[in-house]
């Protein structure tokens, strides 16, 4: 066992210490941890993205949902405590099956277990990476000339062009992106794309986009996976590339661009590893909705309502998204990325990208 | 154009046939369409096979067959009793005879008592079929029973008899009765199911058993062996008296003096009380009642009203009783298995000097849709009332509830409630206002709709305590998984994760808890052997020792930081007597027991046991438990004592 798990276990037996030191001083036993939603969420000026705030909420066997909560995360904890004396790690899923057998502490579904994970990361300030916890999910794909070293499980070394080396569905993104995993070499690009589709991803690798203008294509896979956001936040801060966000245009899509550059409400604890401060956003905006006059759908009440819930969500306040997201609200319409086929197969790569990306100042004319 | 005299007239006058009568007025009489016919047949014949029981004292055994006549509308219903049989001179009036009966006269609880029903019956078959009624009857056991084919001359309102013949029957005494009538068995067939289980919910003595057509059989079992107490007979009230009935009491009085005549012949007369109505009638008390003129009678009927008399006496009533409707429902609400039966009984008292009383009965939860209207049970003497509910006395008094204050839905607190509730009342009286001949519904009369009102409230404020206790526990009882589940988890898995000793938890325990948890256990033991006493049942426990004996165990656990200590109340439910109480009660009466609890230390528990004899299995499931000289809101599973 290396120094790091050292730190881990002892951060996990912090927690048990905090418990059992409540029971013998005759209190009842408690957590407190951040609470986790947009109320709680504050722009961090060093790290330049949100983080949690001051708000905590206490977890208290005063209640039985309460106790609950305690008992699982004694349980998880002590699960995570064995597997790294084990040296063995396992996905969320197959954790959420191995606490079937925890009795009174097992969870009632996937998403119970995968929040306490988080919990715990939060309590301990650590990653789940550090308690061999991973996602059934990798990243997404990636297309793009750069060169990637990335050490296989058979502990070579192995260097991946991301264009020669790979077929049209491009590089696929490991869930560990890590330096001890993932090391970027030579590239020769000038931004990267995170697109939200495959389907809009496809369409740009088969018109060439990646070559013609010398960019990096990410796919999101729609709202990405922590390696994916981690991905392009190490490769833009390392090759000190600009990062635009190509997206469907509706309120879940601003998430997903929120997530890529300011870090998600669920994650806020590891914003400054996770999120991209320089990624701007593309489109397709409400504007472009009109300015290009693109096929739409109307907005329903759920969209209705998660607009207005962005209106108050601190990630969304400046001039750009109050003024985007009111449009959307007064069109009541949405769009998405392939509208734009309206106009042909080219017409995304030939028109629509060459001007937004001039407008933004990333290519010239 | 030639002017008509009296004389053309009289030619047209003339006596109408019963069966004209019945012809036009089948409606009122419950013959309106051959589905009310079928249930009304079945309702007349099971009625008086049940009255005709309890007049003997016997527990009634009813069989009721219904089969496929000859036409596809024709049914053969066959209805059975083992009541004592009917002498042979009188089966052909009794059956025979529109409006010729023995209960009509007599006041008292009986559920017949017109005389039109049975002998419409045999009318209506003799109308829509051409055919005839046939009564088998037993009076003794030793004879053979007598087998009579019956019809109507209904120019006469007499009964021709076509055949009589005897014969041997199984049966030690009983009447059957056998008609073919015109009928809708399909559409009939729901009611008919209802009317015989909800008699049997109200006459829990009584087993009635019911054969379909397809052969299948359906058996509403007894859920008692006590036969109710024999309704008296009592004079008639002079509060309830009409003129032309008292004009024909006087006339016929063998009392020679006006007071001794209102003392005979009247409840409720003392001296007093005569000779207050005489003074108010102006009307000397020694006069000869029979020689009263027309204004002297009207001035007595007109005293009756004025002057305060004393309420009937109520023996002329036999309500069912709280224990045994409970009994009844839930044994017919098994498949609802609902959370609580609650019962209320009011005191009798009387309209129009007419005594009274009012039962209900409430089963709340299970099964039952929480969306739907709540279910009204309607019965009068033990009769139930199937058609007509929105013009019932019965349907008006819970619509004039709030219902929303007990837990049920209700549109701004008027009309029938939603929720899963199913409300019995029973109004039993000598004289039942129905609305019509069809006996379907019970008039609006206050005194009745109050007394309904009263006993719901009752019923319903035992509701909404039931919701509100139980809702308490609730929230206390995952504090019990918590501390004997959970936390002992939560202290394990922390110390074996430090590899430590396992921490002290009753300091937390009473910490998180915070209440006295009163908790009740019931459970019931068969004795043999030894004698249990029963206020149900009058035969003599000596003679058969033996029965049920009801062990509440009653848990009081101090969830508190200090000591505790308080008086402790547990309701004794009617019918039931105490046996062993331990500890010892500080106080006894006949309806509750009362503790003195000094001193749990925090974190302890104390058992308190007590015995009842008397109850059946399921009588009661839990306690009604009180405290008093503590603060209620501490404690869990009692309430606070209000006194008695």
């Amino acid at each position: 066992m290396n120094a790091k798990y050292h730190d881990v276990l002892e951060k996990i037996d912090d927690i048990a210490e905090k418990i059992y030191d409540d029971l013998t001083k005759r209190n009842i036993p408690y957590l407190s941890l951040p609470t986790r939603t947009k109320s709680n969420i504050y722009f961090n000026e060093k790290l330049n993205v949100w983080k949690y705030g001051k708000n905590n909420v206490q977890r208290s066997a005063k209640s039985l949902d309460g106790a609950y909560m305690l008992l699982r995360t004694m349980y998880m904890a002590d699960f995570i405590k064995e597997m790294i004396k084990v040296n063995k790690s396992s996905t969320l899923r197959e954790m959420y099956y191995i606490s079937e057998g925890w009795d009174l502490a097992k969870f009632s579904s996937q998403n119970e277990s995968n929040l306490l994970a988080e919990d715990l990361e939060v309590i301990t300030s650590l990653m789940r990476e550090d308690f061999k916890l991973r996602p059934e999910e990798d990243g997404a794909r990636v297309i793009g000339d750069i060169t990637i070293e990335e050490i296989t499980r058979n502990n070579t070394k192995r260097m991946i062009h991301c264009q020669d080396d790979v077929g049209d569905s491009g590089y696929s993104i490991p869930y560990n992106v890590e330096p001890e995993k993932v090391a970027f070499k030579k590239s020769d690009v000038d931004l990267i794309v995170a697109i939200e589709t495959g389907g809009m991803f496809d369409r740009l690798v088969e018109n060439h986009f990646d070559e013609d203008y010398r960019a990096l294509l990410v796919h999101l896979k729609g709202q990405p996976a922590r390696s994916t956001r981690r991905f392009i936040k190490r490769l833009s801060e390392e090759k000190n590339l600009p990062v635009v966000v190509f997206t469907d245009c509706d309120p879940w899509s601003f998430r997903i661009f929120a997530s890529v550059a300011y870090g998600a409400i669920k994650t806020a604890h590891i914003s400054e590893y996770l999120a991209s401060p320089s990624a701007s956003y593309l489109g397709v905006t409400p504007s472009d909705i009109e300015n290009y006059d693109l096929p739409t759908d109307k907005l329903t009440d759920e969209d209705i309502k998660s607009l207005k819930s962005e209106l108050t969500d601190p990630r969304f306040q400046d001039s750009f998204w109050k003024h985007e997201i009111k449009l959307q609200l007064k069109l009541g319409k949405k769009s998405e990325q392939q509208a734009l086929a309206k106009y042909g197969l080219d017409y995304v790569t030939d028109t629509y990208l060459p001007e937004k990306l001039s407008e933004m100042g990333m290519i010239k004319k | 154009m030639a002017k008509i005299t009296a004389v053309d007239l009289a030619k047209k006058q003339k006596e109408i046939s019963v069966a004209e009568f019945f012809e036009r007025n089948k409606h009122i009489l419950g013959f309106g369409n051959p589905t009310r016919a079928l249930v009304t047949t079945i309702k007349e014949a099971v009625d008086n096979g049940l009255d005709a029981c309890e007049e003997v004292s016997l527990l009634p055994e009813i069989i009721v067959q219904i089969s496929k006549g000859e036409d596809e509308n024709e049914c053969i219903i066959a209805i059975e009793d083992n009541g004592p049989g009917i002498v042979k001179e009188q089966i052909k009036h009794i059956f025979g005879r529109l409006l010729y009966g023995s209960r009509f006269h007599a006041i008292r609880q009986s559920r017949g008592q017109q005389g039109i029903g049975i002998s419409a019956v045999v009318l209506y078959s003799q109308l829509t079929t051409g055919k005839h009624a046939t009564v088998t009857s037993k009076s003794q056991e030793d004879f053979p029973a007598v087998i009579m084919e019956l019809a109507i001359d209904t120019n006469k309102n007499r009964a021709e008899v076509l055949s009589k013949t005897l014969d041997h029957w199984d049966k030690p005494t009983g009447t059957r009765i056998e008609v073919p009538i015109q009928a809708d068995y399909t559409r009939g067939r729901r009611y008919i199911y209802d009317y015989l289980r909800n008699t049997s919910i109200v006459n829990p003595h009584a087993k009635i058993t019911f054969i379909e057509p397809d052969g299948s059989i359906h058996v509403f079992d007894r859920t008692s062996d006590v036969i109710p107490a024999k309704s008296e007979e009592i004079k008639p009230h002079p509060q309830g008296i009409e003129l032309g009935t008292l004009i024909k009491i006087a006339k016929n009085s063998k009392a020679r003096k006006l007071s001794s005549f209102l003392k005979t012949e009247f409840v409720s007369m003392g001296s007093r009380t005569t000779n207050l109505v005489c003074e108010t009638a102006g009307l000397d008390q020694n006069m000869n009642p029979v020689k009263m003129s027309r204004d002297q009678i009207l001035a007595l009927h007109k005293a009756f009203q004025q002057v305060k008399i004393m309420a009937p006496p109520m023996n002329c009533l036999s309500p069912i009783g709280e224990t045994l409707i409970r009994r009844s429902l839930k044994q017919e609400t098994q498949e609802i298995s609902p959370e609580f039966i609650i019962t209320s009984s009011r005191p009798p008292t009387a309209y129009a000097g007419n005594p009274f009383q009012v039962e209900v009965g409430l089963v709340y939860g299970g099964n039952l849709s929480k969306d739907d209207q709540i279910k009204i049970m309607r019965f009068a003497n033990r009769v139930p009332l199937l058609y007509q509910q929105g013009g019932c006395v019965i349907t008006q008094a819970i619509s004039n509830i709030d219902w929303r204050r007990y837990g049920l839905e209700q549109r701004s607190g008027k009309g029938i409630p939603n929720g899963p509730a199913i409300i019995l009342v029973h109004v039993a009286s000598t004289q039942i206002p129905f609305t019509s001949e069809s006996k379907e519904a019970i008039a609006d009369i206050s005194e009745i709709e109050n007394e309904i009102k009263l006993a719901l409230r009752a019923c319903a404020r035992n509701v909404e305590r039931h919701i509100r206790k139980k809702d308490r526990r609730k929230k206390t009882r995952d504090k019990f998984v918590l501390i004997t589940r959970i936390l002992p988890e939560i202290a394990k898995k922390s110390a074996s994760m430090l590899e430590k000793p396992l921490p002290p938890l009753d300091p937390v325990i009473t910490k998180i808890m915070d209440v006295i948890w009163i908790e009740d256990l019931i459970e019931y033991e068969t004795v043999k052997g030894i004698p249990v006493q029963t206020t149900l049942l009058e035969s003599d426990p000596l003679k058969n020792p033996q029965g049920l004996i009801t062990k509440s165990t009653i848990v009081v656990a101090n969830y508190k930081d200090k000591p505790q200590h308080f008086f402790l109340y547990a309701l004794i439910p009617q019918d039931a007597i105490v046996g062993v109480a331990s500890p010892e009660p500080v106080k006894k009466t006949d309806t509750y027991l009362k503790w003195k609890l000094e001193d749990i230390p925090p974190a302890q528990k104390i058992d308190i046991t007590f015995e009842l004899a008397g109850l059946q299995k399921g009588d009661f499931d839990e306690n009604d438990l009180y405290v008093s000289q503590i603060n209620p809101a501490y404690v869990i599973g009692a309430d606070k004592w209000e006194g008695e």
